[in-house]
């Protein structure tokens, strides 16, 4: 089955068969990368648009990252340079970057549904790199691409993500792609930020962190923000560390064999214990660096590629 | 002006109780029991075979929006908005700019309506300055200057003791008190439906216990005080609840639906189509469900549309950044046809009840009745004619409709006002 779609906007309408072809061709990239000459000339002539409305380090970095990789030309704009300062509207500052010749938009923005709103009015591909709290598909795409390397087929094995899952994309992506590909997944968290409507996404939701991390060979961390504290979400962070975070006494409850993830930034001695974070479980870097072939292979294959022509792509 | 003979038309006046195949008369702008045979030839006549004529619809909450925002709406379109959806008498809501605290506002709307609209436009007052919510406005000079309610609209009061207050005032003038039912301190950054879909899009949600709770706290307040209060735009199934054990203590309150809450749900969204955007939110299944159960018991006294008209660049945004409401005034009886007779086997004489009859006696307006000696304020619509619904050739200023495009059925073929033909449409062919 070919590719068609031309952009990126969630995990949750990809099929299984789709996020595949995502990972087999980010599997190709990921063994370019790691050649002298880590650049192919698959994108060259063309220009991608990284317009960052919400502040980002690492996915911003990845992208254009990947986009270099690819030999594309990048410009990158963030909120405090844009005109959307000035009080330009979404429609007119994506217009604009579309009459400017770009070929397509990589969109992070602080508005859930922004990426989709403007799918439907430029002609050029948007990939989202982050709306809202409503997803993050290249940040699940490269997690679960980690996962698989670690743990193979995911169907039956189980995953917990763990921390503030109300206001997290990252958590619905995964949780989309996860679900698709049959993992067992757990949510767990205080209930003010894991509400029980999550069930309906086929997830489990836990309140106990013992039995959420039973036998779980995956966890994913979450960063708890300092913000959610004083909207009442949970009594402070010195209360939630003793209750949901993970240390290496809890870490034992997990899998043997378990992979500790967390999509960064960190807030070490908060959701996760220093020592843990930069243990030999912890896959967090590597999440980092197949960050660039997954979005390498989101590029690509929105540009039109196709998954079978990346060997040949050099 | 010409008498009016409105011939073999389906009268339905539920006020009357009326629901009969006959005629109606109009001389000098009244109904009449019948014209003398002179002036029978005179007069224009109207074949209304196969259409109901019932009393001009009475929307007691629309957005004119004016003074102050005549981009989206002017007393002048709005009301031929109205006449386009057959309602004769609308009540426009004091979230203007300037608000609509003080009398000389309400003097500049009543002499703007007096001189542009074509349908009854009466005006609410704010319950504080400048809708703050902090100090009551001057609620008697506003009751002087010919308000026919007061409300802070969208800005629901949050202070229990200003409301009490503000209650007890209005009794002594027996003032209607209208209130959009909203704590606001649950619904920070809210736009939409708490629930598994906002949980699925990623949207803030604005849980429906932020509706009951102002709801429940109007009631105790009113069965205190012992003032109306009437509830805006309820959309939540407890809400209901509350209302009918309120109802069934004595206690004077009063409650409207909006034909959006009751045929759509916050399902619609994964489209963050910004027509769905609107406060209160669409809301569940449940919710809509209790809603039609209230109109049927009577629970719900009314429906009215929450007419909110914004341009298309403003509605033209990400979610997050929309501004809340939609147009509803020339959709809202085809929209309430298909809901609730269609689909919910309520008779055409209910809801017409519930747009024309109940609507006024909750203001105590002189409106709703086919009355022989009432003012001739007429709808005749085909209750079964299938048209395209399009909002940008609509008479609204705005355009913001979920329906636009949509072939609807139901549709106001003349509205009457005072005597006077206000809008007139001929059959689709």
């Amino acid at each position: 089955m070919p590719w068609t779609r031309r952009h990126l906007l969630t995990l949750e309408e990809l099929s299984l068969a789709e996020i595949d072809q995502i990972h087999a061709t980010a599997a190709a990239f990921k063994k370019i990368l790691g050649r002298n000459v880590k650049k192919v000339p698959a994108l060259r002539g063309k220009t991608i648009v990284n317009l960052f409305l919400e502040p980002s380090t690492r996915t911003r970095m990845a992208f254009d990252m990947a986009a270099k990789r690819l030999s594309a030309d990048v410009i990158s704009l963030d909120g405090a340079s844009s005109s959307t300062t000035k009080g330009e509207t979404l429609r007119d500052t994506a217009q604009n970057i579309q009459a400017l010749n770009a070929d397509l938009i990589v969109l992070r923005h602080a508005a859930s549904g922004s990426p989709l709103y403007l799918s439907r009015i430029l002609d050029i591909p948007v990939v989202n790199a982050g709306d809202g709290a409503h997803e993050h598909p290249t940040q699940g795409l490269l997690d679960t691409f980690t996962m698989r390397e670690h743990l193979g087929d995911l169907r039956g094995r189980k995953v917990t993500i763990l921390g503030d899952i109300l206001f997290s994309r990252v958590a619905r992506s995964n949780i989309h792609a996860l679900t698709k590909m049959g993992a067992a997944v757990t949510l767990c968290g205080p209930s003010t930020l894991v509400p029980d409507w999550f069930t309906d996404l086929g997830v489990k939701v836990s309140h106990d962190l013992k039995s959420a991390l039973a036998d779980a060979e995956v966890v994913m961390l979450l960063r708890i923000q300092h913000e959610r504290q004083s909207a009442g979400h949970f009594p402070s962070l010195g209360e939630y560390t003793s209750m949901f975070g993970l240390n290496k006494p809890r870490a034992s409850w997990l899998h043997p064999k378990a992979i500790i993830m967390h999509p960064g930034p960190i807030n070490r001695g908060v959701e996760i214990d220093s020592d843990l974070a930069d243990g030999e479980r912890s896959v967090i870097l590597e999440q980092v660096t197949n960050g660039i072939a997954v979005r390498m292979a989101v590029l690509y294959l929105c540009f039109g590629g196709q998954p079978e022509s990346v060997a040949v792509v050099d | 002006m010409p008498a009016l003979w409105i011939q073999k038309a389906r009268v339905i006046d539920p006020a009357n109780r009326r629901d009969a195949v006959g005629d109606l008369f109009i001389d000098d702008g009244r109904l009449v029991a019948s014209l003398s045979v002179a002036a029978r030839k005179r007069a224009r006549k109207i074949d209304a075979c196969g259409l109901v004529a019932c009393p001009g619809l009475v929307d007691i909450h629309v957005h004119f929006r004016e003074p102050g925002q005549t981009h989206k709406e002017t007393i002048a379109t709005g009301s031929r908005a109205a006449a386009a959806g057959g309602f004769t008498t609308v009540v426009c809501m004091p979230n203007t700019s300037p608000p609509a605290d003080n009398a000389g506002t309400i003097q500049f709307i009543k002499d703007a309506a007096q001189r542009d609209a074509v349908v009854k436009v009466l005006p609410t007052g704010c319950i504080t300055v400048g809708m703050k919510g902090q100090a009551l406005a001057p609620i008697g000079s506003l009751r002087r200057a010919g308000v026919v309610a007061i409300t802070d609209d969208g800005d629901c009061v949050q202070s229990n003791e200003l409301m009490r207050r503000a209650l007890e005032y209005a009794r002594m003038f027996d003032l209607p008190v209208m209130d959009h039912c909203q704590d606001a301190s649950m619904t920070q950054g809210a736009v939409m439906n708490e629930g598994v879909m906002s949980t699925r899009l990623g949207l803030r949600g604005w849980p429906n216990a932020a509706e009951d709770l102002i709801v429940s706290r109007n009631a105790i307040l009113s069965e205190y005080s012992g003032a109306h209060v009437h509830m805006q735009h309820i959309s939540s199934r407890f809400s209901v609840e509350i209302l009918r054990h309120a109802k069934s203590r004595g206690v004077r309150v009063t409650a409207e639906a909006t034909p959006h809450h009751l045929a759509l749900t916050d399902d619609l969204l994964t489209s963050y189509d910004t027509h769905l955007k609107m406060n209160p939110p669409l809301r569940t299944e449940a919710d809509r469900q209790a809603l039609i159960a209230g109109l049927r018991d009577g629970t719900i006294d009314c429906i009215a549309t929450d007419h909110a008209p914004h341009t298309d660049y403003e509605k033209d945004k990400e979610f997050d950044f929309a501004p809340n409401g939609i147009l509803g005034l020339e959709t809202a009886l085809p929209v309430s046809l298909e809901v609730l007779v269609r689909k919910n086997r309520f008779s055409l004489a209910r809801v017409i009840d519930l747009l024309t009859r109940r609507p006024a006696d909750i203001l105590r307006l002189p409106a709703g009745r086919l009355t022989p000696g009432a003012a001739a304020d007429v709808c005749l619509f085909d209750p079964d004619e299938r048209w395209r619904y399009d909002a940008r050739a609509g008479q609204s200023k705005s355009s913001n409709s979920p329906w636009h495009g949509q072939t609807l059925r139901g549709r106001v073929r003349m509205t009457i006002v005072d005597g006077k033909v206000v809008h007139h449409v001929a059959p689709s062919p």
